[in-house]
């Protein structure tokens, strides 16, 4: 039985519980060597994990970065009609939460669901931006699963799949892949229109490495008609499934990249901002995770030549997976974040 | 969740000058070093002042800019929204896709164009 004195922390799926500082020191560590092993990435060094932990074997209920060291908050989801119209809700972002960024979006979020209203959505970006001042991204998932039967015109790659008809899956993906570009390409072309400053492809690659494709392509489409037109690229996990295993973007396999990886190609497509995602483990602190997080999108950070914004939502970036992620714990995620990566935002 | 992100690292939006790095950010693909210094540089203060809400205010009632609306503050004869934004692109040098369609839908064209 130890004398140490026991903080409480937070597991990873938002629960307290009480370690030694000895104890969180061990997570940190453990987490960073998770990294090395799963990611092939270097481990966190001493100075790195030292400061880590004063974070998270802080008492205090609140942390933040240090005066000057802000970053720019990339708010997606501000506008979605959560307690008032959309047009409210971006309005108090804006006025009332600080928001550096705002976000037009539907509440389904897919790709295939915008496709069919791209009028009616353009009209409210139209009337958004004469009354909002912070920059106003329109923002989907690209969602490519959707494309799949029954919700789609594609045969189902993930039931294709378990039956052993590898081809016949990968020829559905790609067919899938080939909507997905052009629908989201007449997205942008009316978000453009109607005023828009940006477009978010958020949770890219949740469907693997043929989402992850059609989004690069998209993203070199749009950056070829509107050079001054944000793209905002953010991932959906922490690597890219091998849902199809063979497909390439610019002479590179997309299956299995890490953030660095990712990060590289989304720069070359002409993406503007990058949102690298390393997921939670629940079973672990969020100590643990947050040394894991850190030391996996480390690499992106030497290699960026646009700004890296690190996803630290719910169940991503050391941040619990709990529908109301408690304060104590993100606010450390994110002084963590900013202090150790210099993220440019969050 | 959003608040703690706020408090903890943001730049503060309208309240200071995280809208203004943002935009540099998004459509022009700047890293935040190179957008603090770029904001900054136009507006004659240093990149710690862009995220304080005291010289900020300031700054950004000088330049049309927009801010916080309260009953405490109002000011009524100031731009805000898409006048706001006429303004920032202006006097920030940065073209802002919005304006520019402004611009175009107010102009005076030959009848039956709008």
């Amino acid at each position: 039985m130890t004398s140490e004195a026991r903080v409480p922390t937070r597991m990873a799926d938002g629960t307290f519980v009480r370690l030694t500082r000895s104890e969180i020191k061990a997570d940190l560590v453990a987490g960073s060597e998770a990294a090395v092993k799963r990611a092939k990435v270097p481990p966190l060094p001493d100075d790195e994990l030292e400061h880590l932990l004063d974070i998270y074997a802080s008492p205090a209920r609140f942390t933040g970065v240090d005066i000057g060291d802000e970053v720019i908050l990339s708010c997606d989801g501000t506008g979605m009609k959560t307690h008032a119209t959309r047009i409210q809700d971006l309005q108090t972002y804006e006025q009332w939460m600080g928001a550096d960024l705002l976000e037009l979006c539907v509440g389904d979020y897919s790709l295939k669901v915008v496709r069919t209203i791209l009028a009616y959505e353009a009209q409210y970006m139209h009337d958004a931006l004469l009354a909002t001042v912070a920059p106003l991204q329109y923002g989907v998932m690209p969602n490519l699963g959707l494309y799949s039967k029954p919700d789609g015109p594609c045969d189902n790659w993930n039931e294709l799949l378990p039956l052993g008809r590898i081809a016949e899956a990968r020829a559905s993906e790609e067919e899938a892949v080939e909507m997905a570009v052009l629908d989201m390409v007449h997205l942008a072309d009316s978000q453009y229109e109607a005023g828009a400053d940006a477009i978010d492809w958020d949770t890219t690659g949740a469907s693997g490495d043929p989402e992850f494709l059609a989004a690069l392509r998209a993203t070199a489409l749009i950056r070829r008609k509107y050079p001054d037109f944000g793209v905002q690229l953010g991932m959906a996990g922490e690597f890219v499934l091998g849902m199809h295993g063979e497909l390439e973007w610019d002479g590179v396999r997309l299956a299995g990249l890490w953030p660095r990886e990712q990060l590289l190609l989304a720069q070359k497509a002409g993406a503007t901002m990058f949102g690298p995602v390393v997921n939670v483990n629940t079973g672990k602190s969020c100590a643990w995770n947050i040394a894991r997080a850190i030391a996996i999108v480390k690499p992106c950070m030497a290699v960026a030549t646009i700004p890296v914004h690190m996803n630290a939502g719910m169940g991503v970036g050391a941040v619990p997976m709990f529908v109301h992620p408690p304060g104590d714990a993100v606010c450390r995620a994110a002084k963590a974040c900013v202090d150790i990566l210099r993220l440019d935002g969050l | 969740m959003h608040n703690a992100h706020a408090q903890a690292a943001g730049m503060g939006g309208i309240r200071a000058a995280g809208d203004l790095v943002a935009r540099l950010q998004m459509t022009r693909g700047m890293r935040l070093h190179e957008a603090k210094q770029y904001v900054a540089g136009k507006l004659g203060v240093t990149p710690f002042d862009l995220s304080d809400p005291v010289v900020m205010t300031d700054v950004r009632n000088e330049h049309g800019f927009g801010r916080i609306h309260s009953y405490a503050i109002s000011q009524p004869q100031q731009a805000n929204m898409i006048e706001a934004k006429v303004n920032i692109a202006r006097v920030l040098d940065l073209p802002i896709n919005c304006v520019e369609r402004f611009r175009e839908r107010t102009a005076p064209v030959a009848s039956g164009a709008h």
